[in-house]
């Protein structure tokens, strides 16, 4: 069974139609590329799964259960809840330049084991959870290679570490499947090799991911899927050597020899 | 009238200056938050209630919406007085806090959309967003338009002799008028520029403090 079932996702922007029916499935631990030109729809579809924007129709499945419908109404509450099941990893980073980079990483694990708990917890066990977050955040900020910044600010770190830190953000909150919303897109080029490095040890280590792109020789290389979208469908869908080593449509044949343009 | 004696009165007169603003500033600031909240409100009715208000307030002088306070109820018949000093603080309260909650707009609409999309996607609620992640930041880029309002606070607290009120400046025009002394006034205006000298340096102070980040 598929881990997640995107169907039908309808989405317009007042007279603009962004996504015209996108349907695909992943499975667990695989590594799903999109790629497209800006403005056919491929972030708004990460932004829809993360709920971030709201489908006009369609649903999304996960695991076998139907998550998300276009037609069900949903409290704030259950929108949070679905959507953790999704982490983002946003082009420009957002990290809450006031925090540590510790403590952007513990905020949001604290606040929803903490605040959201069923019962008052007292003084000790919040002490408790607090520790048991700081601990797995270290954890995950050394996989991440930072552990010399746990006490800096957002604002001393280079675009490249600052993203790493929101990839550890994102991890600490324990997400089924990480999207990434253009990660490298906001950095200087000798910045993108080392958060793409990490996006890799994710793979290697098992870790779903969705990761929309404009870097063709990371999906090629790194994804196990690749959808080619373009006007707000899926255009191409296959496996790295099928998309870009025989595409079959003509959209993406010239979208893929323009990317090539721009390389040489 | 001796040097000390002069002192002694318009010291008398800086302590009701002085409780006029320090209650102006700690009622108008979280007053001023519940008025952007209603004026930032998605509810149009209640939003539109907020901004009329607002309007109001600015457009209309400080001075004649404490006259307003004062002899309001009484004339209007609503069986209420308010004492001199309350009316003024009354009066002073709503008119800062609209000037505030203009400021909290600005810097609440000046956070990018990305920090509450951050904690949107990090599982945060709205409140959770607001208080541990925006408001800070928010604090931080008002400080300086903040510090111009507490500044026009501190010589719009003369307003209150309207009605009577033996503020600083009422206190020294009494000498004036009385003993036919000019210099009292020249003093007063030393208590005003002493006075907003500290309050300067406090909100330097703030400032820099709250640099310890960029952005």
């Amino acid at each position: 069974m598929a881990l997640l079932e995107v169907n039908g996702i309808f989405k317009r922007f007042g007279k603009t139609e962004v996504l015209k029916g996108i349907d695909f499935t992943m499975e667990k631990g695989e590594v799903l590329a999109i790629i497209g030109s800006s403005g056919s729809g491929k972030t708004t579809l990460l932004r829809c799964l993360n709920f971030l924007e709201t489908p006009d129709s369609g649903s999304i499945t996960l695991s076998g259960q139907e998550i998300y419908n276009a037609q069900g109404k949903y409290t704030d509450r259950e929108i949070r809840e679905k959507r953790l099941n999704f982490g983002l990893v946003f082009q420009s980073f957002n990290l809450f330049p006031q925090y540590t980079v510790l403590r952007n990483v513990c905020l949001a694990p604290e606040l929803m084991r903490i605040n959201q708990s069923e019962r008052k917890l007292s003084r000790q066990e919040k002490n408790q959870i607090k520790q048991e977050i700081e601990a797995q955040a270290r954890e995950i900020l050394t996989s991440v290679g930072l552990s010399e910044k746990l006490m800096n600010y957002p604002c001393e770190l280079s675009g490249g570490q600052q993203q790493r830190v929101a990839i550890a953000r994102a991890l600490a909150m324990e997400p089924v499947i990480l999207c990434f919303d253009e990660p490298t897109s906001a950095l200087d080029p000798e910045l993108t090799g080392e958060v793409l490095r990490v996006i890799k040890e994710l793979k290697d280590a098992g870790r779903t991911m969705i990761l929309v792109t404009h870097e063709m020789g990371f999906a090629r290389s790194a994804a196990d899927k690749v959808i080619f979208m373009a006007d707000g469908v899926i255009e191409e869908y296959g496996t790295p050597e099928e998309v870009f080593g025989s595409p079959k449509s003509e959209k993406t044949i010239s979208f893929l020899e323009k990317s090539l343009e721009n390389i040489t | 009238m001796s040097f000390l004696e002069v002192t002694a009165q318009l010291a008398n007169g800086f302590l009701t200056t002085l409780l006029i603003f320090g209650v102006t500033l700690v009622g108008a600031i979280p007053l001023g938050l519940l008025i952007t909240l209603g004026s930032m409100s998605k509810v149009q009715p209640i939003k539109w209630i907020f901004k009329v208000f607002v309007w109001i307030i600015r457009g209309t002088p400080l001075m004649l919406q404490i006259i307003l306070v004062f002899y309001g109820p009484g004339l209007m018949g609503l069986g209420v007085k308010f004492d001199r000093l309350v009316a003024v603080i009354l009066a002073f309260i709503i008119n800062y806090a609209c000037y505030f909650s203009e400021i909290y707009r600005g810097g609440i609409e000046s956070i990018p959309r990305g920090q509450y999309e951050a904690g949107q996607v990090l599982g945060m609620t709205k409140a959770q967003i607001f208080f541990k992640v925006v408001l800070f930041q928010v604090v931080k880029r008002i400080v300086p338009p903040m510090g111009n309002e507490i500044i026009t606070l501190v010589k719009d607290t003369s307003l209150a002799r309207v009605i009577a009120v033996v503020e600083l400046v009422k206190a020294a025009e009494n000498i004036v008028s009385l003993k036919s002394l000019i210099w009292p006034l020249f003093y007063v205006g030393a208590f005003y520029l002493l006075f907003t000298g500290i309050v300067t340096l406090l909100l330097n102070y703030a400032e820099k403090k709250l640099n310890y980040y960029q952005g």
